[in-house]
């Protein structure tokens, strides 16, 4: 029954790191920009939340109607302001605009906020748990957020394969330059695209903030838990996405039921042997 | 009429600048001299990161490989020389060279999986390798585990008995370090492989219609890069007399602000990162005072030269000024 509880609790937190992941899969998808301040951005986001919820004194399920449509703006304007400019041929320049975003943000939370460890409380949702029979039990809080990444995947897939804006978004990452000339303006469709992967961001960021403790060095892992579960589930496929994130979360919670030394390196061990024996990743890419 | 006509390398302005070279460089041999203890630690400082910094351009600039995971090579370089000088008596300085190797022989299996990752995937994946690492090293308690250890007195005094001919060591070694890392990337740039270099930093696909095994060019240098970084980072160590995982595989430290060096200073040429190096310690020492500031700013600026300067600050001044400090080009000339 031990092991049974660790891997469900392994495949919870995978959803947690699908909704990382599929922020990050959305922007390499659309444009080719691996956003190294991903995890950065997530940990901002939880910061907002803190911010939001002691100033406005309402509950976290509040603070994502602010959180979320806030860091849509961010990404969208980023995009326009400063990404747009940093794409093209060459792959350095958006890692490295990234990259010092990453340094900016993570620098700037450590003044604003200290390195303590600081955590969102959810009231009573965060103790209350569902007995499932035979001594097993799952917390609600990591249920409901697996729920909805599982619905945040659905409504990705159907965005992108039953929308105009998702049509947009296939058409200029298959051929931007055709994309422009029927009509798409192209910094406004990678804007877009930004803004929905920052939605995501804010989304996983409450998340995190009411599951864990967090502090502002913890960008980078989120960053690596995401683009891991996007490699093992196999670039370009959301359902993918969503299994990379629960292989990872299993393999991690293994690990520390082994040893807790053992929870993130596990993980990552986890990935490498996805990487040498199928780089492609679980599933195929989809086509259209 | 005909001429006869020959190739050449060096102008007269690269004459004048190797000769000028030189002398530092022999100047900087006496530094010990002339400096206190904390000039050295400086120098020593600097000096690594211009190792660093010329071989993450050597790695992104030239064989098109963007790795933000050398801290990966730094931190194993300082745990080598820990482990050897601790369990197996090996001299700390002898320790450098097994450090290298240990480099370039885990640098070989890396490879064969990071490689599998194109362009900014690798990158990432090249943070995972360096995240295991630090992991790993956490777990080895005969090194302190997560905490990580200290060479003892016993070592230090074997090195040198008294401080001072310590800080001498260190610093030669460093300066030592330096020459190597420099010359052996240009040569490596002047020779025929280097030449296959820069096609591939051109255009992959003519190079490799033209016969030049990319694969093999790219792992060679990926390789050679590992195994000088374990070194650089051997050296660090060493300097410090103490290590911890979290200090040894930092991504700040080893890859974020070389790559700020290197893209400030102009990547792709070999003076670039020279120049990016002397920016960042000039504004270190400015903003002593501000905290973690002078690395916001430093990524500030990393930002805006990569969106309005692509080439870097050296690419600007050479705008103005054509000249050829380091050529590596060759050029046809009346003899």
């Amino acid at each position: 029954m031990d092991w049974l509880n660790v891997l469900l609790q392994g495949v919870l937190i995978g959803g947690l790191y699908a909704i990382f992941a599929a922020g990050l899969s959305l922007m390499f998808g659309v444009m080719r920009l691996v956003n190294v301040a991903h995890g950065d951005f997530i940990v901002l986001a939880a910061y907002l939340a803190l911010v939001v919820t002691q100033s406005l004194g309402i509950g976290p399920l509040m603070a994502l109607v602010i959180v979320v449509p806030v860091m849509a703006v961010l990404g969208y304007v980023l995009q326009r302001v400063l990404l747009n400019r940093s794409l093209g041929e060459d792959i350095l320049p958006p890692l490295l605009v990234t990259f010092g975003l990453s340094v900016i943000i993570q620098n700037g939370l450590l003044e604003l906020f200290t390195p303590d460890s600081r955590k969102l409380g959810a009231g009573a949702i965060e103790t209350a748990s569902l007995d499932m029979g035979g001594g097993l039990s799952v917390g609600v809080l990591p249920l409901a957020q697996f729920a909805v990444a599982c619905l945040v995947i659905v409504a990705l897939q159907l965005l992108f394969y039953r929308t105009a804006l998702g049509r947009a978004f296939r058409a200029t990452s298959d051929d931007p330059a055709t994309a422009q000339l029927v009509g798409l303006d192209n910094d406004h469709v990678f804007a877009l695209a930004t803004a929905l992967a920052f939605a995501l961001i804010g989304l996983g960021g409450i998340f995190l903030a009411v599951r864990s403790n967090f502090d502002p060095s913890l960008g980078p892992s989120r960053l690596l838990f995401g683009f891991e579960a996007v490699i093992i589930g196999g670039l370009g496929n959301l359902w993918g996405t969503l299994i990379g994130g629960i292989i990872l979360g299993v393999a991690q919670s293994i690990g520390a039921k082994l040893d807790p030394g053992w929870q993130t390196l596990a993980g990552h061990v986890a990935f490498m042997i996805v990487l040498a024996i199928r780089p492609q990743g679980l599933l195929p890419k989809v086509q259209a | 009429m005909t001429h006869q006509m020959r190739t050449v390398v060096a102008t007269s302005t690269s004459r004048i600048a190797a000769v000028l070279l030189g002398l530092v460089a022999i100047g900087l041999v006496f530094a010990p001299d002339f400096c206190d203890r904390q000039t050295l630690h400086l120098l020593a400082e600097i000096y690594a990161y211009i190792c660093l910094a010329t071989l993450w351009n050597l790695l992104a600039g030239y064989a098109g490989l963007v790795s933000v995971g050398q801290q990966a090579y730094v931190g194993l370089g300082g745990y080598i020389l820990f482990a050897a000088a601790l369990h197996l008596g090996v001299s700390p300085l002898w320790a450098i060279p097994v450090a290298g190797a240990f480099g370039a022989l885990i640098a070989l299996p890396a490879a064969a999986l990071l490689f599998r990752l194109r362009g900014a995937y690798f990158a990432i994946g090249s943070w995972v390798l360096a995240e295991i690492m630090r992991l790993v090293a956490a777990q080895v308690s005969t090194l302190g585990g997560g905490s990580g250890t200290s060479l003892p007195a016993s070592i230090v005094l074997a090195v040198g008995s008294t401080r001072q001919v310590r800080d001498n060591l260190f610093y030669w070694c460093a300066l030592a370090l330096l020459v190597l890392v420099i010359s052996a990337s240009y040569s490596l740039l002047r020779s025929r492989l280097g030449l296959a270099l820069r096609a591939v930093g051109d255009n992959e696909m003519a190079a490799r219609s033209n016969g030049i095994r990319v694969l093999g060019l790219k792992l060679a240098v990926y390789v050679g890069v590992g195994a000088l970084t374990s070194m650089t980072g051997a050296m660090i160590f060493l300097q410090r007399l103490r290590i911890s995982p979290d200090a040894a595989f930092n991504v700040n430290d080893w890859t974020a602000i070389v790559i700020f060096m290197a893209v400030i200073g102009g990547i792709g040429r070999l003076e670039g990162p020279l120049l990016g190096v002397l920016i960042f310690f000039g504004m270190r020492q400015w903003l002593a005072d501000y905290g973690t500031l002078y690395l916001m700013l430093l990524g500030a600026l990393a930002v805006v030269v990569m969106i309005t300067a692509p080439r870097g600050l050296y690419g600007k001044i050479l705008e103005r000024w054509p000249m050829e400090l380091a050529p590596i080009r060759m050029r046809v000339e009346k003899s």
